[in-house]
């Protein structure tokens, strides 16, 4: 118990270290004091606040719901190596935002927003597909099953991606841009454009955390166990899918946090959804704030892609897991 | 408790079961039996409601199973399946603890007191107790099955299902936790279904028995009726015997394996007989099945040396058993090769003879001691403790004997050896009667079981005539042996 207690307090305490760091540190240095006293630098107090403050909770958010998806996703596929893009509902987010862009969509009552919501509906549109055709195959909706037609899907929406970027001239660059992932220059409306969605993502899964670790038997086993497989199967996928498609509308496509972030939860305290959840959430936001702040200084004044440092960090530890896992399986 | 009606499905199109129906009471145990792909498994699944029916109906407390949410199904009935690895380990407490989920409910749904006394219970059953903060994944799988046989212990369900439950588990465990899972039946009540792998785990704990074939009931009933040595034949195709346990009312099953006859001579003769002052001894080269009253390994086995030692008139010990045993190990026989018997008359009068018929030979060897002669009908007359003296009786046969001519063949020479010992008028000396035999006889029969089948051994069969000549006739010479000895 005490343990797992030390995990909260150690994770929230990461947070809040992170949080102030990413605020304070930058091209301009703010003073902590700013924080709670806005009247020592006007100018410096904009920047924190009006810059700086979404930008990481931003990263914050989006890092917290690609992990805590990311979580769900293994325990429910009984695969490590899975993660948000495994179903391929990262990828239909994706081609939901460069459709937006190829085409220049513009809803006229969304706004600024037009973005956000396509890419969502993207990842919407593209689990509806996943699933039904997985069910189309299976009845039964065994797990390989899902898996593989998630891996058929990215495969080719990457390649609808890819035409699209092939015949698409000075809309070039913000696509790639786009594709690398980035947290900046967002500002409050999409923070407050993501929160709902990723709090009622966040809550779905929340509600799931027993059923996980019944899952994670099987789902036979957890039928037995007395967990309704299909209801709960499907509200598993609709959070991840919310929290993913919220996520990819709001700042691209950054990989591998849902794999790390969980895959540094279990090895530390276990694999206990209850918990596992929970502290992916937090952890999943320190890593992002960390990564943003790392990608805005370490080139300063150029940014480099927070996709790239999470890919950085990200690859080598699929290949860890993916070696531990072949080992384990005595292959 | 748990009924099932004209039940046919399977996966896809194909039906693996057809129109199975049974019935299960409350604390009975049923064992499912049948050849690999028989559809054993498939009619748990569609029980447990995993797989989908077809056609038919489950019954559970006299309500459709498909009328239960998931959570009360799982409140009535818990399932282990056959174990399986899984990616993410958790503590052996958290997992029996998922054996609570369907008692729990709510927002938090917190832990009671109720959920604690029920995951203490299913651990202290099933003794994995002191695994109760490891990591499953650093258990053995019989360990790691006994903690899921623990988990479903923990949904304290009424009906349990079960799927070959003693895989992995080596006899010390099986044996355990199918008398966990008896006991629970027994005592609370549990209601239970198992697939079976071993036949003979199945006849010792189930009430009754369902064998399968190609998706039907062959028959259901009591072991006794189900593990017929035909039906078995018929159904797996392989030839097996059906035997009695030592300890329990059920029968049990033995494969009878399908091998090429070995090589070389297998007949018993004479001259392959020792004898010295010492022991009489006979060193078959194969082993005789052989059923006796020995000191050393009595009753039914498969021996390849005998011996019939020779003792001291005044030998006396607490437990021959031992003395005898320590003996034959001391002159290099193998202990667990050998039978072993003991006379106090010198072992170089013993009579042999061989006697040949139709079907074969036999030879009878027989030492005779007649000091301690009984009238068996006046016995109840004595009071005196037996002592040494003694006549051990041996036959020989090169024949393949049933176990019916063993005993007949016993009966047949126990009747030649009181009709040689009421003609050589020996007595008993306290009541001064005909004595029919001493007190403490012992009599082999032994059979090398090559050649045609001998079903009796009666006093009219041919063997029997053998027997009862031959025994007749050594009994008799070797009691003049005896006379002459102690110059009677």
């Amino acid at each position: 118990m005490s343990k797992t207690w030390f995990a909260y307090v150690a994770s929230v305490f990461v947070l809040i270290a992170a949080m102030l760091v990413g605020v304070t540190v930058g091209s301009v240095s703010i003073p902590v004091q700013v924080l709670w006293n806005p009247n020592m630098d006007e100018a410096a107090s904009n920047i924190l606040w009006n810059i700086r403050m979404p930008r990481v909770v931003l990263a914050g958010l989006v890092g917290a719901s690609l992990a805590i998806a990311g979580a769900a996703f293994q325990g429910l596929l009984k695969n490590p190596l899975a993660d948000p893009y495994t179903l391929g509902v990262s990828s239909g987010a994706s081609v939901g935002a460069v459709v937006t862009l190829f085409f220049g969509i513009s809803v006229p009552f969304l706004g600024l927003f037009t973005l956000p919501v396509f890419s969502m509906l993207g990842a919407f549109l593209t689990m509806v597909t996943v699933m039904s055709f997985a069910k189309l195959i299976d009845r039964a909706m065994k797990m390989e099953t899902i898996i593989l037609t998630g891996i058929i899907f990215s495969s080719f929406l990457g390649s609808v991606i890819s035409l699209m970027i092939s015949l698409s001239g000075e809309e070039l660059r913000q696509i790639i841009g786009w594709l690398l992932g980035s947290v900046s220059m967002r500002g409050w409306p999409y923070v407050t454009m993501a929160l709902p969605f990723m709090s009622i993502g966040f809550l779905l899964l929340w509600l799931n955390r027993r059923e996980l670790n019944a899952l994670v038997f099987g789902e036979e086993r957890a039928k037995h166990l007395g967990v309704n497989v299909k209801r709960r199967k499907m509200m598993i996928l609709t959070g991840g899918s919310i929290l993913t498609g919220a996520a990819v509308a709001v700042s691209g496509t950054i990989g591998f946090v849902g794999l790390v972030v969980p895959h540094m939860t279990r090895m530390l305290w276990g694999s206990d959804h209850r918990h596992v959840l929970p502290l992916s959430f937090i952890n999943g936001a320190s890593l992002l704030i960390i990564c943003d702040l790392v990608s805005r200084t370490i080139i300063s004044p150029s940014e480099l892609p927070i996709g790239v440092i999470t890919a950085f960090i990200g690859a080598p530890v699929f290949a860890f897991i993916f070696w531990k896992q072949r080992r384990k399986a005595g292959a | 408790m748990l009924k099932v009606e004209g039940l046919t499905g399977g996966y896809h199109d194909a039906s693996v079961v057809k129109d199975v129906s049974l019935h299960v009471g409350k604390g009975e145990v049923l064992g499912i039996l049948g050849p690999n792909g028989s559809g054993k498994s498939t009619l748990l699944k569609m029980i447990s409601g995993v797989l989908p029916l077809k056609a038919g109906t489950v019954e559970l407390d006299s309500q459709p199973i498909e009328t239960y949410t998931s959570k009360e199904l799982a409140r009535h009935m818990a399932v282990l399946p056959q174990l399986h690895a899984h990616a993410f380990s958790y503590t052996v407490r958290d997992t029996i603890s998922l054996g609570r989920y369907p008692h729990q409910s709510g927002f938090f749904s917190s832990w009671s007191e109720t959920d604690e006394q029920a995951i203490q219970d299913a651990m202290r059953l099933t003794d994995v107790k002191m695994y109760e903060h490891v990591y499953l994944d650093r258990l053995s799988g019989g360990e790691q099955q006994r903690v899921f046989v623990a988990q479903a212990l923990a949904q304290q369900a009424k009906v349990l299902l079960l799927d070959e439950p003693t895989n992995h588990l080596d006899i010390a465990h099986q044996q355990q936790l199918l008398d966990t899972i008896r006991m629970q039946a027994t005592k609370n009540g549990l209601t239970i279904i198992s697939v079976f792998h071993d036949m003979n785990l199945a006849s010792l704990y189930c009430d009754r028995l369902l064998l399968m074939e190609d998706g039907e009931v062959k028959i259901i009933g009591e072991p006794h009726a189900v593990l017929k040595q035909k039906q078995l034949e018929s159904v797996y195709k392989a030839r097996v015997r059906s035997h009695p346990h030592p300890e329990q009312p059920k029968p049990q099953i033995t494969l009878l394996p399908n091998l090429s006859e070995l090589q070389g001579e297998h007949i018993i003769k004479k001259d392959h007989f020792a004898v010295s002052n010492e022991y009489v001894v006979l060193q078959a080269s194969f082993p005789l099945k052989t059923v006796s009253s020995a000191v050393v390994n009595p009753g039914f086995g498969w021996f390849r040396t005998f011996v019939n030692r020779h003792v001291d008139a005044t030998y006396e010990c607490d437990d021959s058993t031992k003395e005898m045993f320590d003996y034959l190990q001391a002159k290099g026989f193998s202990t667990t090769d050998t039978v072993g018997m003991m006379t106090a008359v010198q072992t170089n009068h013993v009579v042999i003879e061989e006697y040949v018929g139709t079907f074969g030979s036999l030879i009878i060897a027989v030492t005779a001691g007649v000091g301690n002669a009984v009238d068996v009908s006046k016995a109840f007359e004595r009071e005196d403790e037996p002592y040494v003296g003694t006549i051990n009786t041996w036959i020989i046969v090169n024949g393949k004997l049933s176990d019916e001519a063993f005993i007949q063949a016993m009966i047949t020479a126990t009747e030649a050896k009181t009709k040689a010992l009421q003609n050589e008028d020996v007595r008993d000396s306290i009541t001064n009667t005909l004595a029919t035999g001493t007190s403490t006889d012992s009599l082999l029969v032994a059979a090398t079981q090559k050649g045609e089948l001998l079903p009796y051994a009666g006093p009219i069969t041919e063997l029997g005539k053998f027997i009862g000549r031959g025994v007749f006739e050594c009994t008799t010479l070797a009691i003049k042996r005896y006379k002459v000895a102690k110059g009677m």
